[in-house]
């Protein structure tokens, strides 16, 4: 991983594409299997933090789970290039409604 | 509230006592923590919200740079100018603590000024556009990786410690008190039969005489 930094962006080819340009270690994933593989494989690696566009995110939400109470690798969703499905906000919100019980958040609007 | 399987005796009682000291303490202690991981959460967690919102539509407008500007070239030409390795992005990782909680730290640590990976003969402007502003972006990315993740883990926290304060709270200590309660009866009551056995014993001798 050290030639490619510690970045790591995974998702569909025209979403990621971009991301070559600016440095980012690019993997382009069709399916859920294919995406779970590589995470496990970059978590091995060393990679810090891994960006993942959110429909893979969702489908393989079984993998991700595992390293969410580890401190590394931050595995983080971005929306692709379809646009946001917004996946990573109601991941907040359930954050919001397991420590608190509440959604205090955004109940505001 | 069911009490402990306990023998009725003036050590349990002290040993009870002394749990009881400690879980209260305890109580205490986390609930404290309870609720300053929930302060620090509810900050952490706007922040993941504002960020989060924000780089969104950012990252929605560079994508749409994109797109117009693969309608401009070739997708051999995207392709060529994209596939040239750029120089890596990497982070500075190291770990802080949040209440005794381990969360990351991310720093972004190419420092220099950006510049294209590619050459401009083949490349159309909008590739320019689209690239800077995912430069751009890519410092807020790196944020809010780095606040998702704490916030991902001071919820797991906070669910954790919620859980404890509850046990303790409505369980251990009512236990407790309960036996605690239960054993001093009992030896109260064995006091008071001992008691009237030695006052019917003394009345039983003086009439004896």
């Amino acid at each position: 991983m050290s030639d490619n930094g510690n970045i790591a962006i995974i998702g569909d080819r025209d979403s990621v594409l971009l991301f070559k340009a600016i440095g980012l270690a690019v993997y382009a994933e069709e399916t859920g299997a294919d995406a779970s593989r590589r995470i496990a494989l970059l978590a091995r690696g060393g990679c810090k933090v891994i960006f993942i566009t959110e429909p893979l995110f969702e489908k393989c939400a079984e993998t991700i789970e595992k390293y969410k109470t580890e401190a590394y690798p931050a595995i983080i969703p971005i929306p692709s290039g379809v646009g946001a499905g917004g996946i990573a906000m109601a991941n907040i919100k359930a954050n919001v409604e397991k420590a608190i019980g509440a959604d205090i958040l955004f109940t505001e609007e | 509230m069911s009490t402990l399987q306990v023998k009725p005796t003036r050590m349990e009682l002290s040993n009870l006592k002394k749990r009881k000291a400690v879980a209260v303490r305890g109580h205490k202690l986390m609930k404290d923590k309870r609720d300053e991981t929930v302060r620090r959460f509810i900050v952490y967690v706007r922040r993941n919200k504002e960020l989060r919102e924000l780089a969104e539509r950012k990252l929605a407008d560079a994508m749409n740079a994109f797109v117009l500007a693969r309608a401009s070239m070739t997708p051999d030409e995207i392709e060529e100018a994209l596939c040239y390795p750029a120089r890596p992005a990497s982070v500075d990782v190291s770990t802080t603590h949040v209440l005794s909680i381990a969360v990351p730290e991310l720093k972004l640590s190419t420092t220099d000024d950006f510049s294209y990976p590619y050459g401009f003969e083949s490349t159309s402007a909008e590739l320019d556009g689209a690239v800077r502003a995912l430069a751009e972006l890519l410092p807020l990315l790196i944020e809010l990786a780095q606040v998702e993740k704490t916030c991902n883990l001071l919820a797991d926290e906070i669910e954790k410690t919620r859980r404890r304060v509850n046990a303790l709270e409505y369980v251990m200590i009512p236990q407790f008190e309960e036996t605690i309660r239960r054993i001093t009866m009992k030896l109260d009551e064995n006091e008071r039969a001992n008691l009237t056995r030695l006052m019917k014993t003394k009345d039983m001798l003086a009439e004896k005489k």
